[in-house]
């Protein structure tokens, strides 16, 4: 265990460099023209100023000695200034995090509350009215655009039925309400086709049918094993979707007004501020890849065949 | 079992026959606009659905049947073209590395990693916003995101085609590297990457609506279903027909994309037949 951990935290060193690298390169070439950001594309302004502050912001020194220096800013929360409100970039990213931890932990919660027991009804009444029925909802909630449905509780809600504020007016749980919900629907629709598939794969191994021919009652079957193994998958599956979400707040948050990072992040996109879009993506990758890390470490530490090193078949 | 694969087969052929409709009314879709989608009349804007205009009037007094229709050809030409993109280049890739090995294999495969590391529409925010808007952007933003997963694909497919024996009978007989890929390697290997990339169409026209939606993509006046949406926002209130038929546009295609992606993945395999 201790030596599988190991490796895995190995392999997250190159993963790591290639997120921030990419990430560094690719604002660096975008923001070449950091100095015509700033001053404007007049040309008014005399070529010894625009030098000096090239030398000031450190753009005249080789490419990989500044990637080297920002790497640095990355690991001591200093990731330079923004170009629009002159604030310390890490700071105002940390400012904004708790926001959007809150909406993806409420989507989440939503999605299990939605998704889990409607994908085992499912399961159960497999073939059956109600099966076609969910999976029917699950394909709707799977084709609509997460904007769309946005849009569409907006109107609902707020403009027909005049029921939660149209944009949210800060952090509070009648604002949290429309988001969370238009996050839930579409990965629940998602999520809900594989607890299904996992439930009823589990259904169809032989012990459950075993169970059923010593007179075990289904619902007992169903409860007491089917889920029990089943779980571990299931939430192995939820933990790994939450990178869907992470990326997929950029755009709810901004319809909703929601004051989160993925607002921060088109707000700044729109401005061009490459600081503040630098440090989004770099620490939504570096998020996204330590949840993911976890989600495996916690899965083969609760996996008895792993953990007990029993070989499957 | 025959009745299940006549019917899947039924099946198939109808949403094929949809999916190719509406690439084809989308190809033409100059012809089929009753009117200009850029004709501005004022003296119309804002109008609910009549009979002269199905789907109302826009802000400017533009039709807006017209400009649905008219944006479909650049939300689905352009779907259609990056999800050609990145299976070709996945595809190459993939094959590259799996028919190589060696350090090729483990530098793209790092690479690849990279790639992966980034969440959902995180990376293709950040490309989008560094190469600036517009369409071509917004379809290399999608695409550096989605290349990965058909590499991987490819890869692990060559890898199994390799080790065949009659792959190791073509070699025997003296086929070149060249000949090997084309005429034997590819072939085999397209099915669960074709498949994969019918499944992923519904998904790539909605994140190409996304970035269009949050000003990323294709710019008004331009008609794209997404940022139509975003443009005409503000006008829900009073007339939420312009910002929704849009949207009930690239549901449907997306719907019909999605319906057609999953009949032939099961058509492909029966196993996921459930």
């Amino acid at each position: 265990m201790k030596k599988y951990i190991g490796k895995r935290l190995l392999q997250l060193i190159p993963v790591l460099l290639g997120i921030t690298f990419l990430s560094f390169a690719m604002m660096r070439a975008a923001g070449s023209d950091a100095i015509i950001e700033l001053y404007g594309d007049k040309g008014a302004v005399a070529q010894e100023i625009i030098d000096a502050k090239r030398a000031e912001l450190g753009l005249d020194r080789p490419f990989l000695v500044q990637y080297g220096a920002w790497l640095k800013g990355l690991l001591t929360g200093d990731m330079g200034i923004s170009y629009v409100s002159g604030k310390n970039v890490f700071d105002t990213f940390v400012s904004k995090l708790p926001a959007t931890l809150l909406l993806t932990v409420l989507s989440i919660v939503a999605t299990v509350v939605i998704s889990i027991p409607l994908g085992i009804w499912a399961a159960v009444k497999h073939d059956r009215f109600t099966d076609y029925f969910l999976r029917f909802f699950s394909f709707v909630g799977n084709s609509l655009p997460n904007f769309f449905v946005a849009l569409l509780l907006m109107q609902l809600f707020s403009i027909r039925w005049k029921l939660l504020p149209v944009i949210s007016n800060g952090t509070t749980v009648q604002s949290a309400i429309l988001p969370t919900l238009t996050l839930a629907i579409a990965m629940s629709a998602k999520y809900m086709r594989q607890v299904r598939a996992t439930v009823l794969e589990e259904l169809n191994k032989d012990y459950v049918l075993g169970a059923k021919a010593r007179g075990v009652r289904g619902s007992v079957t169903l409860w007491r094993s089917v889920l029990k193994s089943s779980m571990l998958t299931i939430i192995t599956l939820l933990a790994l979707s939450i990178g869907s979400l992470l990326g997929g707040t950029a755009i709810i948050e901004s319809i909703f007004m929601w004051d989160g990072v993925g607002k921060l992040a088109v707000d700044s996109i729109t401005m061009r501020d490459y600081p503040m879009i630098q440090a989004y993506v770099v620490w939504m990758a570096i998020i996204y890849v330590m949840v993911n890390l976890i989600t495996d470490i916690l899965y083969h530490v609760l996996d008895p065949r792993i953990r007990l090193g029993v070989q499957e078949g | 079992m025959r009745h299940e694969k006549n019917s899947l087969k039924t099946r198939l052929i109808i949403f094929a026959a949809l999916a190719i409709l509406l690439v084809i009314c989308s190809f033409f879709s100059e012809y089929l606009t009753p009117y200009d989608p850029y004709l501005q009349n004022l003296d119309i804007a804002k109008q609910a659905p009549t009979s002269a205009h199905p789907l109302g009037t826009d802000r400017y007094g533009r039709d807006m049947l017209s400009r649905v229709i008219a944006g479909s050809r650049t939300s689905i030409s352009s779907t259609l073209l990056l999800v050609a993109v990145i299976t070709a280049v996945g595809t190459a890739v993939g094959v590259i590395c799996g028919w190589v090995g060696g350090w090729v294999d483990t530098v793209l495969m790092r690479i690849s990693d990279v790639f992966l590391a980034f969440p959902g529409l995180v990376f293709a925010l950040a490309v989008a916003g560094s190469l600036g808007g517009g369409l071509q952007n917004a379809i290399i933003a999608l695409a550096a995101i989605s290349w990965p997963k058909y590499a991987r694909i490819a890869r692990s497919q060559t890898l199994s085609q390799k080790e065949t024996t009659w792959m190791k009978a073509v070699r025997l007989s003296g086929s070149g590297p060249v000949k090997m890929i084309f005429r034997h390697v590819l072939p085999n290997i397209m099915g669960p990457i074709l498949v994969t990339a019918m499944l992923d169409i519904g998904t790539m026209m909605m994140e190409l609506a996304a970035l269009s939606f949050l000003g990323l993509g294709a710019k008004p006046p331009i008609p794209e279903w997404g940022s139509m949406m975003s443009d005409t926002r503000s006008l829900m209130t009073t007339s939420p027909w312009i910002t929704f038929s849009p949207g009930i546009a690239i549901f449907i295609s997306v719907m019909v994309f999605n319906l057609l992606g999953d009949t032939i993945r099961d058509y492909a395999d029966p196993k996921s037949r459930r």
